[in-house]
């Protein structure tokens, strides 16, 4: 059994110590949100935040999870109320949106360092999150819409 | 699917009929057992992204209120006594968005807004085949052109009815009543729910001259709505077939033969059987299956495999191969006439000017970001398949003939497509999953590894594409042939047609120039491995050898390459309109310093694009700044959906472009994830530009449209550029990116 905290819950966890972080959420745990897509850490399907930040879960075995914490796209909001998902939302980005939970994670892990990001700034953190159906255009738009919905003093 | 498969299709799909009420039931409140809470939050807003969910949604709810299921009111409508309407879609969302476009349809006549509706896959069923297809299919981009005119008559009678349920109650003449927001309402100001009136509504007699509403009077379709299916998008709760969960459930992953074509001979699996969690290693016909308590367990149970494969026939094959194969085939036959207009052969020779010149398409992979993967559980009885197929009858057949059962007995519930690009009308990936659940006796969920998804495609059969042209005197264009030789699609989709014209030519059949000599002549030319249908088909390969020679013409005609298309155009004013306002919103003729334009049209599933190409190129290298793209696709549902289309195409086009290309060696396909497949990311993302032009042409298809310009278009500008012509794809081959 390994103790991992996943979206501010400690939760037991019966699997081999070599199981990959993604497998351990969907499989075990029931947390489909998280998807795969290469199992190389090559496409950001399976982003999640350890400790805040974006990580490939693919590649990250449980047994580096000890004392960490994990947020995956179930925990980012209870409510679709996180400014990524209400611009999301309001920019309809997602088309097949099979890659929208890494998207996402990559775009709120941009914005917690950077809360203004500049195009430059969205291209490198956005660069390991493929999308085959091409809502590039609109991410970059929905991340500059999220930044502007964070702002301080904004009321929305 | 082309058009000339529609037929074809038809015949290959067994006959099928929809599964039993108890059955889907026997599904909804399985499912509301098994998500419990969870799935329930999930689907509080009205929109949800789950169909499935919300399917367990209401179940509980009924069942928690004793009030009684949903009313059916056709093939697309239920209404339930507490007003939830709920829309099947007969259609895969694969990201086009169906989800949304064909509810608009069917909610203007019915007279709902979209907040009031729900959304659940349809089954499979012959009240859901696509009339251009002949199948239930998803495909050749003609959900909305085939939807058209069924669902907004399928909304209407329903409308009909309601009013005709309120009148009886009322006792008075329907034509006091009106359809308003979801009510049914009279002159005296007295009014009914649709969920009142459904359960009389249905007993009624189905109205069979319905009039629908005209286009001035439309509150919905034309204009931008939001996605149905974003919220269940952005939160993780959207349910794909990677995502299904049955109880007792196990994992399966499969070893396929490396070479392709190849089969098992032997199987070594005791050090596989006796990993943690491995309950079976059963072989199938599509290759080794491993099932295990979790996936992990399975795909580290599959490397202990121990196979020797029979390599079969492919075992030498490689790309050096399969050129050679193309081009004897080419200089051996002068291929079957598709197509001919005047006396190409005789007025390129008397031409005063003539031109010649080869194009080569390479094979590429489909690549959805969700791999293949099947959800199956069979019983004596039945078998439930959870999937996500753009071919839910084929699928229905292929899982039936695996679990030896009628094909009545199987329920095919389609979740959302992680990507489809014509990858899903293949059902290779079904019966391995149907066999392994049918000997372990609990639900398996079958998934492929990205090397699975890239190695075992249907790739897109590489083609070589033969031109010969003549000019006048004046710099016209009087004669225009294209042989082209490739593998077949068709021939391997549908075994029985016996149509020696294939899928892979359909385009140039739209070949939109007016010329009067024409030529399309087709030798078909198999390489040994399958090849399958993917995005925009005959549209891309076609359309780059087409534009490619269309921009050469112009410069041996000393013309710019607009003008010389606007002369061959002259009598198309859609066409010439669209061509103009690319050239006009891109800068034509005055490109910004150091950058470099290229044009490319296409004509295709009934709508015309034309887009160009900004480019520059610094020490060699090209670089792709913006694409401009004006599309005339008809009438549209839904604007905003077919912006993101025409993006999603160029993005689509881009990566085949600049990089796509499948590589065999030994019979193995090289290219084994994302590393070696490499497609465009955010990084490398130019500007688009899209224009989407008014018009009153029927809807015309646009998931597949965009693709096509993308390559010719670049490859236009390069030529723009550096005088340089490519005439094989993709660019990275040439050094270029």
């Amino acid at each position: 059994m390994t103790l991992i905290s996943v979206n501010d819950r400690a939760i037991e966890v019966d699997a081999a110590p070599d199981t990959p972080l993604l497998w351990v959420l969907r499989d075990h745990l029931a947390m489909t949100g998280t998807k795969y897509g290469c199992g190389m850490a090559l496409c950001g399907a399976c982003t999640v935040h350890i400790d805040g930040t974006a990580t490939r879960s693919c590649v990250l075995p449980l047994s580096a999870l000890a004392g960490r914490r994990v947020t995956t796209i179930e925990g980012l909001s209870v409510d679709r109320s996180h400014a990524v998902q209400r611009a999301w939302i309001e920019l309809d980005v997602p088309q097949c949106g099979y890659c929208q939970s890494g998207q996402i994670m990559s775009a709120a892990a941009l914005l917690t360092v950077k809360p203004a990001p500049s195009d430059a700034d969205i291209d490198a953190a956005m660069a390991g999150n493929l999308c085959r159906c091409g809502t590039y255009p609109r991410i970059r738009k929905a991340i500059h819409r999220a930044a502007e919905l964070l702002a301080p003093g904004r009321d929305n | 699917m082309p058009t000339r498969d529609r037929l074809r299709a038809k015949r290959a799909i067994a006959r099928t009929e929809a599964p039993a009420d108890a059955a889907r039931r026997d599904f909804c409140s399985r499912t509301a057992q098994l998500g419990g809470g969870l799935l329930l939050a999930m689907t509080v807003p009205a929109f949800g992204g789950r169909p499935g969910a919300r399917a367990a949604g209401r179940a509980s709810d009924a069942a928690e209120s004793g009030t009684t299921s949903p009313t059916e009111l056709n093939a697309w409508l239920k209404i339930a006594a507490d007003d939830s309407i709920t829309v099947l879609v007969d259609r895969s969302e694969m990201g086009q968005g169906v989800y949304t476009a064909l509810p608009m349809l069917l909610a203007e006549e019915l007279e709902v807004g979209l907040a009031a509706i729900r959304i659940a896959a349809a089954p499979a069923g012959d009240a859901y085949v696509n009339v251009g297809n002949g199948g239930q299919v998803t495909g050749t981009s003609n959900s909305v052109s085939d939807a058209w005119e069924r669902l907004r008559t399928a909304g209407a009678q329903a409308r009909t009815l309601l009013i005709a349920a309120a009148a009886d109650k009322w006792r008075i003449a329907p034509e006091r009543c009106r359809a308003n927001r979801g009510r049914i309402e009279n002159d005296r100001g007295q009014s009914f729910s649709y969920g009142q009136l459904a359960q009389a509504a249905a007993k009624l007699k189905v109205p069979k001259d319905v009039k629908l509403k005209s286009r001035a009077d439309y509150t919905l379709i034309g204009t931008s709505q939001r996605r149905l299916d974003t919220p269940g998008k952005v939160d993780g709760s959207a349910e794909f077939g990677l995502d299904v969960r049955l109880p007792g459930m196990l994992y399966a992953a499969i070893a396929q033969c490396p070479v392709l074509g190849g089969r098992v001979r032997s199987v070594g699996s005791s050090a596989a059987e006796a990993m943690p969690g491995v309950r079976r290693v059963l072989a199938t016909p599509s290759g080794v299956v491993v099932v295990a308590e979790h996936f992990w367990q399975a795909l580290k149970a599959r490397e202990a495999l121990e196979i020797v494969w029979e390599e079969g026939a492919n075992a030498s094959l490689d790309n050096a191969a399969i050129r050679v194969l193309l081009d004897r085939a080419a200089a051996a036959n002068a291929g079957l006439v598709a197509k001919q207009a005047g006396d190409p052969a005789a007025a390129i020779k008397s031409a005063a000017q003539s031109f010649a010149a080869v194009y080569e398409l390479p094979m590429l992979a489909h690549a959805t970001m969700e791999p293949m993967n099947c959800t199956a559980a069979v019983r004596t009885d039945r078998c439930d398949l959870y999937v996500g197929t753009q071919v839910q009858q084929l699928a229905q057949a292929a899982a039936a003939e695996a679990a030896g059962l009628p094909p009545a007995r199987v329920n095919v519930y389609t979740t959302l497509l992680g990507g489809g690009f014509g990858r899903r009308l293949e059902v290779d990936f079904i019966p391995a999953a149907v066999l392994a659940s049918k000997a372990l006796g609990v639900p398996v969920k079958l998934v492929w590894t990205r090397e699975d998804d890239m190695t075992q495609d249907y790739y897109r059969p590489p083609a070589r594409e033969e031109i010969h042209a003549g000019l006048d005197a004046h710099g016209k264009l009087v004669a225009w042939q294209l042989h082209i030789t490739s593998p077949s699609i068709t021939a391997r989709f549908d075994p029985t047609n016996k149509d020696p014209f294939d899928s892979v030519i359909e385009y140039v059949q739209n070949y939109p120039y007016d010329v009067p000599n024409f030529g399309l002549t087709y030798t078909r030319r198999e390489i040994g491995i399958n090849v399958g249908y993917l995005r925009s088909v005959s549209h891309a390969p076609n359309c780059f050898a087409v534009e490619s020679s269309l921009d050469e013409l112009a410069a041996a005609a000393h013309k710019n390459p607009l003008d010389f298309r606007l002369e061959l155009l002259a009598a198309k004013p859609r066409h010439t309109k669209v061509l103009k306002l690319a050239a006009e919103r891109s800068g034509w003729g005055r490109p910004r310093p150091g950058r470099h334009l290229g044009l490319a049209f296409m004509e295709g599933y009934t709508s015309v694009v034309a887009q160009v190409a900004e480019i520059s190129v610094e020490d060699g290298a090209l670089h792709v700044h913006r694409i401009t793209c004006v599309v005339d696709c008809g009438q549209m549902v839904n604007p905003r959906i077919v912006e993101s289309q025409m993006e999603s195409g160029i993005v689509f086009g881009l990566s085949a472009a600049l990089w796509g290309g499948i590589t065999v060696g030994a019979g193995r396909v090289r290219e084994t994830n994302f590393n070696t497949y490499r497609l465009l990311r955010a990084n490398e993302m130019p500007e688009t530009d899209v224009l989407l032009v008014t018009s009153d042409a029927p809807p015309g298809g646009i998931g597949e449209l965009a693709v096509g310009p993308v390559a010719p278009a670049i490859c236009n500008a390069l030529y723009a550029a550096t005088g340089r012509r490519v005439r094989s794809l993709p660019l990275s081959v040439h050094g270029l990116v």
